[in-house]
């Protein structure tokens, strides 16, 4: 025969599946609530997206290229939803130069400082967030009114915010100015970050990536049951001082973490039992630190805290093995 | 709910293109190359040598310990040489090679078609030909039958499993057997059965097979004890652990034999091996191979000598497709890639499988994202992306505390990786280094 035949170890197949195609379906799922966050803060929420976006796949590709010597990934998508999901995790009115540290600080210490994509502990969004945070906290925190709502104040406080305020003053829930109400929350007529703003439409994008195998149900139902269950019992037990659990489901970025955040395949665990233990603990964490910690906001420290055990509880938490033990 | 295994498993288009070719018989080769070690255990010690002439049928190698078996010559004609040549492993092995002439068997063998139903001799005279026969495994696993049936002490079997699942994509040997000759599978079961002492019997069959689930749960009312269960689509439903727990529900201990739980599996074309050299005095030097793929302009069913070139089926199925990349001996999930034509058909041999130039290359390998696909398909229940990891970086010690030895190479892990890791690749290396580092504690 006069052409070389292919001799490599078995399976002489493979699915269709890439990492690519599951990157992109998750950017699909990002998408409704994208849209809606340009819908609520008009072209604002569209600039705040695209210069995170390049700014995150300019960083990778630069720091692939020039500091680690290494192939640039940045067609792989993963460099994609970090953007989008670090411009869903600011304010609409974010300064330009502050976005593009909060991409450098999440493409950087987040991501390719331990290696790239598939290494890094934490979820290089929520590092860039939090380094924000701490960094700007005035410009991380004062957010853009709805266009919608048409009153002509410059801020809003969100209803997180307005929530901790009150207890601190000791003011029942019933009298808290400004508080929105439930079906507004849902719409997403409040004040917040860009992504966290609709309820409804991250859980469209969420549903989406289960039917595409995306994500399990495990992380993002443990995570909501449990804050649910939390604060339903605080909620029984003094109506006055603790606000509903529907409030606390659909207020701040807890969807958004729950379904986009929380599930970043890289930093959560593998098994589903490891998985389920990770979204309660991510849920108790945030409930806790909204009832009783400093921030009114308390789920991007808890996926972080999350992250860091992680690599633990893949050690200790090993799948159903056939044939016992 | 059609029954299946409890954990992991994948769906691989099936691509069963050759299922509704009846088997033809391929015209005899001009030479032959028969290897000496076509099973799993000790090779058999030639017995002729350069210049004897042979019939077909007759002991060209005999076994010279309890976990081997005999070799037959497939073919009548002349020994040219005793030598060494490649077999689908890719490796010189010793094997003898024979000039055919003419079509002489062995008067002994029962060359009818006339089906032979009452069994005549008692269990132990039953083992006893099927050892002299030399029949293995013809699933692919090519362990020697006998051995599988003589249960070590204090261990009773109680149920006899008859494999007729067939999981790999494209082949279709043991499906057009089942359909062609199922009356004489059933007395193969019953032979079985009887060596064995069991009163049980089970065929599994996935349900891409509903014309042979038919056809053989009729014939099984003819008999007592046997019964037919339809299963899932699913692979790899023909590993032995695999089909014991979706057939029972029980699971195989790690590191354990079927016998464990009471059961022995064995393939269709095993049983219909037995019925031949029980009740037709034939031993094994024949089988039915697939020869497929998407170029093949005929893609076909063959009954072939043992010893017969690659060639000779590449050629009867409308020659070599242009854009072939690969060729696999065996399916496309667990076969081996052979590297020439002129690698013969042995008795593992299911089919032969023709990729296409642009099937054949591995993607490009990305970090693995930690997406847990390969956790989730496993059919033992292991964590591949881990074994991977400790086999690259040679931590066997941990490897052997994960289970790597309960791999049973599906290769499952490896075809879903969206990574497009090579996970088996590393596992096998590290379950070879983890078998020494235990073969050695032994000692
Ligand atoms: S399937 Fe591939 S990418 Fe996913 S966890 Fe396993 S090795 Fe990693
Ligand atoms: S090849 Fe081994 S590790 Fe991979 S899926 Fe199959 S049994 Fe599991």
């Amino acid at each position: 025969m006069s052409k070389l035949l292919t001799v490599s170890p078995s399976p002489h197949v493979h699915s269709s599946d890439s990492t690519q195609k599951i990157m992109y379906r998750v950017v699909y799922a990002m998408i409704p609530a994208l849209i809606w966050s340009v819908f609520v803060f008009g072209l604002d929420a569209l600039r705040v997206t695209l210069i995170a976006v390049v700014a995150c796949l300019a960083f990778e590709y630069l720091i692939q290229k020039y500091l680690m010597k290494v192939k640039p990934s940045v067609t792989d998508g993963s460099a994609l939803i970090t953007g989008i999901l670090l411009a869903f995790n600011v304010p609409a009115n974010l300064p330009w130069w502050i976005i593009i540290i909060g991409a450098l600080a999440a493409m950087g210490i987040g991501k390719l400082s331990f290696g790239g994509l598939g290494n890094n502990i934490f979820n290089p969004a929520l590092v860039g967030r939090v380094f924000l945070l701490i960094s700007f906290p005035v410009q991380m925190t004062s957010w853009p009114v709805n266009k919608q709502a048409g009153i002509d104040a410059v801020t809003a406080a969100t209803p997180l915010g307005l929530l901790k305020e009150g207890v601190k003053n000791g003011t029942p829930i019933a009298d808290i100015a400004g508080l929105p109400h439930l079906n507004d929350i849902m719409l997403g007529n409040i004040g917040g970050s860009l992504g966290e703003i609709s309820a409804v439409l991250l859980v469209l994008g969420g549903i989406y990536m289960l039917w595409k195998k995306v994500i399990t149900w495990h992380i993002p139902v443990s995570i909501l049951l449990t804050v649910a269950a939390i604060s339903g019992i605080f909620w029984m037990i003094d109506p006055a001082v603790y606000v509903n659990p529907g409030y606390h489901l659909l207020t701040g970025g807890l969807m958004l973490g729950a379904v986009f955040m929380a599930t970043d395949m890289v930093t959560s665990p593998m098994t589903a039992k490891g998985q389920i233990i990770y979204g309660i603990g991510i849920g108790v964490i945030t409930i806790s630190i909204r009832m009783f910690g400093a921030y009114p906001e308390g789920i991007s420290f808890a996926i972080l805290i999350m992250n860091a055990v992680t690599p633990l509880l893949n050690y200790y938490i090993k799948p159903k093995r056939f044939g016992g033990q | 709910m059609l029954k299946t295994f409890k954990i992991g498993g994948v769906h691989p288009p099936e691509n069963k293109l050759s299922k509704d070719k009846a088997i033809e018989v391929l015209p005899l080769p001009q030479k032959v190359f028969i290897p000496v070690a076509q099973h799993i255990g000790a090779p058999a010690t030639p017995v002729v040598k350069r210049g004897d002439v042979v019939k077909v049928g007759q002991v060209i190698a005999k076994s010279r310990s309890f976990v081997s078996t005999n070799i037959h010559s497939s073919v009548s004609g002349k020994v040219t040489k005793v030598d060494f040549s490649a077999d689908s492993s890719g490796y010189p092995k010793h094997g003898i090679f024979i000039d055919v002439e003419g079509d002489e068997w062995e008067e002994t063998i029962d060359r009818t078609e006339t089906l032979v139903k009452d069994i005549t001799i008692d269990g132990p005279a039953i083992i006893q030909k099927i050892q002299d026969a030399g029949i293995v495994g013809l699933g692919g696993a090519t362990f020697p039958t006998h051995v599988k049936l003589v249960p070590p002490q204090g261990m009773k079997a109680e149920v006899l499993l008859i494999n007729g699942v067939e999981c790999e994509p494209y082949l279709t040997s043991d499906h057009r057997l089942m359909l062609e000759k199922a009356d004489e599978i059933m007395v193969g079961i019953q032979l079985l059965m009887k060596a064995m002492n069991v009163e049980k019997a089970v065929i599994g069959i996935e349900n891409n097979k509903p014309d042979a689930i038919k056809l053989l749960s009729e014939k099984c009312k003819e008999y007592k004890g046997l019964s037919v269960v339809a299963l899932k689509v699913q692979y790899p439903q023909g590993g032995e652990k695999q089909l014991i727990n979706a057939v029972t529900g029980k699971e195989v201990p790690s590191g354990a034999l079927p016998i464990a739980v009471g059961a022995v599996v064995s393939n269709v074309g095993t049983a219909f091996a037995v019925y031949e050299a029980i009740q037709k005095n034939k031993p094994l030097f024949e089988r039915v191979v697939t020869i497929t793929g998407k170029g093949v302009s005929k893609p076909a069913n063959f009954k072939v000598r043992v010893g017969t070139a690659t060639s000779e089926l590449v050629e009867a199925a409308g020659g070599l497709p242009e854009d072939t990349g690969k060729i696999i001996s065996g399916g496309p999930m667990m076969g081996r890639a052979i590297s020439s034509l002129d690698i013969p058909v042995t008795k593992g041999t299911s089919g032969i499988l023709l990729m296409q130039e642009k099937e054949s290359s591995r993607q490009e390998v990305l970090n693995c994202i930690r997406c847990s696909r390969c956790t989730n398909v496993c059919p033992m229940g292991l964590e591949p992306y881990l074994l991977m990891t400790l086999g690259e970086k040679q931590i066997f010690d941990r490897a052997e505390k994960e289970r790597v030895m309960d791999c049973i190479e599906c290769g499952s892990c490896s075809y879903t990786c969206p990574s497009s890791r090579p996970l088996l690749d590393y596992i096998r290396f590290g379950k070879g280094k983890v078998g020494q580092i235990i073969r050695s504690r032994k000692k």
